[in-house]
Order: structure tokens, then sequence, then C-alpha cells
């Protein structure tokens, strides 16, 4: 088995460590003994069959859910600076019948005017300016209901762009997701990575894309059982073990 | 009062002659933007059938209310239905049962109970057929003030809690992520639910009470595109159809609260064949 745990100092920037770190449900484990270093600018790739624990840990990291060991946060050179996390959660289709529109759902985020008085000039101008982060600014009048899976993520995406964070976590943002769309979200999101100089942990069921885009992949098996660079991780015997592939990489 | 029957005895319809025309038309005036805004989160919210489980719970608290011998069982009807709607909310938070199954569960108990409680000792049903049926006729200036202090509370809970109700709404996940908890807005819009289904009981009826708080916003969803415009038509339906329900109910003497009822009713048929693509 491939397993590289990540404890202590790995002497690098990090932006968000984990150490010995276990979630319980109620008297159910869920997830335990996880050990992981983000470090800045880099992306991360949390795998894992479901019930793996996947969601439940970036729950406890969000602070949603109460956990044992230690997560830290720092924002290099910015010692007493709190990390900021944006969020893109993981996202059934909207009800199509639902009178909201991707202007509303801004609004409903990031104003306190309520949305359906309508949008002041200068609310609408800074949605243009988020939505064109993600290039999807003819997005704004759309309804939620009527947006594609790639679409729908791309304004989760700018939403949780809006303040910049330091670290972007994203729950299966290609589930639902096209080919097409999968590729030009994922080459977006490395460019926001790089342009923004934000880390990225990402949930993902899809294992086409690692190896052209993660730098560090944690397979998550109710306990890490394997860690590494993509290739390491994706030939692994853990890896083949787990999602009972008859091996080679993907 | 005296200025409102002024104003309605200038205008030239035989129809506002009538004192009680006049209580009948301020109040719908004060009910339609009360249900228009009710109704676009009834809907976007999926609690049609809860606003008409919380019907039938302010029956069961007039029936008690009429059997204690309170003279007005309203108030004691709003709190009934007050904690219907908390007990409902804390069991559904605690259960894994759909929210179908708890709506049935607590709508038919309430219904049990408030007949068990009127029929006790052979008692007669008769004296609660008007709030079955309803009679906006019979509204009082003073209900009418009742009627205006909700519209204002309204108002306000809808300026400072739209935002997070449509997104918890919309996208649970989403809402959380952003830091609001619904427990807080979701308590007091169903307390709100049931403050305005309780007070309308006695003028709309039972029976028909829900379509008010669904069939506005059913139509504005038809042709809205986005929120303003699904609570601008959902209020204008509203008024629309009060005002078009009342004359109606005048003129050929029927329930007024089942006119306003089949004019909506109407006004959703037009929106649905209306209905287009929507961007």
């Amino acid at each position: 088995m491939n397993m590289m745990t990540h404890g202590g100092s790995c002497g690098h920037s990090c932006c968000l460590r984990m150490q010995n770190l276990s979630v319980k449900i109620g008297n159910d484990v869920i997830v335990e003994d996880v050990n992981l270093h983000v470090h800045c600018g880099e992306m991360v790739a949390l795998i894992g069959p479901n019930g793996a624990g996947k969601s439940t840990l970036v729950k406890a990291i969000l602070g949603q859910l109460p956990y044992e060991g230690v997560i830290s946060f720092s924002v290099p050179g910015q010692r007493n600076r709190k990390l900021k996390i944006g969020y893109v959660p993981q996202s059934p289709a909207f009800d199509a019948g639902d009178c909201v529109s991707v202007a509303d759902l801004f609004a409903c985020c990031m104003s306190k005017r309520p949305a359906f008085l309508g949008h002041t000039k200068a609310m609408r101008e800074k949605i243009t300016m988020c939505l064109e982060r993600v290039r999807s600014e003819g997005l704004i009048d759309k309804r939620i209901g009527t947006l594609s899976g790639g679409e729908l993520q791309r304004v989760l995406l700018a939403l949780a762009l809006e303040p910049l964070p330091n670290l972007l976590i994203l729950d299966e943002p290609l589930s639902g997701v096209d080919v097409e769309g999968m590729e030009t979200l994922m080459e977006m999101l490395d460019e926001i990575r790089q342009t923004y100089d934000l880390s990225i942990l990402m949930i993902t069921h899809d294992f086409t894309m690692l190896s052209r885009y993660a730098d560090q992949v944690l397979l998550l098996d109710g306990r890490p059982v394997c860690q590494g660079t993509p290739f390491e991780v994706l030939n692994s015997e853990a890896f083949r073990r787990v999602f009972h592939r008859k091996g080679g990489s993907l | 009062m005296e200025l409102w029957y002024k104003i309605c005895h200038i205008l030239p319809t035989e129809m506002l002659q009538w004192d009680f025309m006049c209580n009948a038309l301020l109040a719908v005036l004060l009910m339609a933007p009360l249900f228009g805004l009710a109704s676009t989160m009834v809907v976007t919210g999926r609690m049609s059938f809860f606003s008409d489980a919380l019907g039938h719970s302010a029956f069961t608290g007039i029936a008690i209310g009429c059997i204690c011998g309170i003279g007005n069982p309203t108030w004691v009807a709003v709190l009934f239905a007050v904690a219907f709607a908390l007990l409902f909310s804390y069991v559904r938070s605690r259960s894994h049962q759909t929210a179908d199954t708890l709506i049935g569960v607590f709508s038919s108990t309430a219904v049990a109970l408030g007949i068990f409680i009127a029929t006790l000792g052979g008692g007669s049903f008769t004296k609660y057929n008007r709030y079955l049926i309803g009679d906006i006729l019979s509204v009082t200036p003073t209900e009418i003030g009742s009627l205006a202090l909700v519209l204002l509370a309204v108002l306000v809970f809808w300026v400072f809690f739209s935002n997070r109700l449509t997104l918890s709404a919309v996208h649970p996940a989403l809402a959380s992520s952003r830091g609001f908890s619904p427990n807080v807005s979701q308590t007091l819009f169903t307390t709100a639910i049931a403050v305005i289904v309780t007070l309308a009981i006695s003028w709309v009826g039972l029976l028909i009470l829900n379509s008010l708080l669904v069939l506005p916003a059913a139509a504005a969803r038809n042709v809205a595109k986005n929120l303003r415009q699904y609570h601008g038509f959902s209020v204008l339906f509203a008024l629309i159809s009060g005002i078009a329900g009342l004359v109606i109910s005048y003129y050929l003497g029927t329930s007024a609260g089942a006119a306003i009822s089949l004019v909506l009713a109407g006004i959703f048929v037009i929106s649905f064949c209306l209905r287009k693509v929507r961007c």
C-alpha cells in the first residue's frame, strides 16, 4: 500500500492542515485518522467509494460537524488573518419551475436588500463581475432551474469566489456535467487557482482528470488508504482493491 | 374607518353604499398582499399541504375556544395553530418520515380532535359551519385593524428574512454553507403562516383557505422570470381575484371566498395557457 502519512511539519507553506482527524456521528465513526496538508496553490483531490466519509470530512473542515484531532488554517505571510474558504456544495438540479434567476441567487447570498425588490445597479455590476470570473456573464438573467449541469457548477463556483477565498472546496463539481463541460470546468479551476493563488480541495468520482490537474490525491475509505501523487494513487494496490479494478492507470 | 367609508360612498357603485361591503373590500385589499406574499414562499418551499394542515389545526383551536366558553375563539385558534406548527417542525427535524406523511398524521389528528371536541356531549356541529365556508362580509373594523397589523409584521419579516428563506428553499446546502441557519427563519415563517391562516379562517373558510395560499404563486410561476416578477404577479393576482370575487359574490349572492378562489383558478388557467419557455 502506498501510504504517505502527513502529520507534522512538511516544510511547505500550508493552507490547511489536518492531524489525526476523526469525525463521529452518534456512535458511528464516519472517518478517522486523517492527516493531510493542503499546500498553498495546490489542487488536492479527495476520492473514495460512496460512504467513504469524503463529504463528512469536508463538513468538519467547514465547521459544520464536530471532530476530534486538529484542523488548522493559515494564510501564508499573514499570520493573524483568518483563512477564507469558498465552498461549492454538491448540487442536485434546481426545480425547473422556481422563479429564481441567477442574479436573484447571488443577491440572496450577498445582499441584505430583499431580492424580491429587484437589484440595484451596483449589485448587478458586482454580480456581472463575479460571473465574468467564470466566463458566464450571459447567464445573469437565466432562471436557475434552466441551467445545464456545467452552467450550474460555474454559477456556484462564481458564488464561492466572492469574496475571493484562500481555499476553495468543491463537493463533486463534475457530477451531472457532460464530458465537454468537465474539461471546461477543470481548465477554469486550474486557471482560477493560478490567477488568484488559491488552494483547491475537491471531492470527485471522476478519475480521468486527476493526472492532468491534481497535485495530490487522498483515497479515503473510512480512513485514508492511499495518499500521494495522482500516478501513485491511481496505480496503487489500495486503489484497485477499493474500486474493484483490475489494475492499470486511468 | 370613517374616511374609508366616505371614499367608498363617493364611488359610483351600489355595492359600496353598504358599510359591511366597504369593510369587506378593505379586508380584501389587506388580505391580498398578505396571501400573495405568503403564497410565494409556501409554493417555493413546497409547503402547500402544510398550510392546509394548519387550517385544520386552526379549526381545532376554534373548537377548543368555543368549548371553553371564550367569546372570540380566534386567538385560542392562533395559539393552537402556532403550537401545531412548532410541534410539526420539531417532529419533522427529528423524524425519518417524509414531510407529506407527517403532514397527513398531524392534519388528520387535528381534524379528528376538532370534530371530537365540537361534538363532545352530543353538541351540534352546525355552529361551526361558518368556519368551513367563511363569510368575509362579517369582518369588523377591529378585525381589519388586526389584519393591518399582521400585514405590517409580515412585510417587516419579508424584508429581513425573505433572502435566506428563498435560499434555504431552493438550495439548503448552499444556504447552510453561507451561514444561514434555516431554523429561525423557518420557525418564524411557519408561525406567520399559522397566524394568517387562523385569522382568515372565519372570513374565507377552512375548505377554500388553502387555495389563497397556493393559487396566486402557482399562477405567478407560470409567467414570472425572477423573484421580483414572482412576488409582483402573485400579489397582483391575489388583488385582482379578491376584488373580482367580492363583486361577483355581491351580484350573484354567493360565498365571497369561493368566488375569489374561482377567479384565482381562472387566472391560473390563463397563465398556464400563456406560459412560454421562459429564459
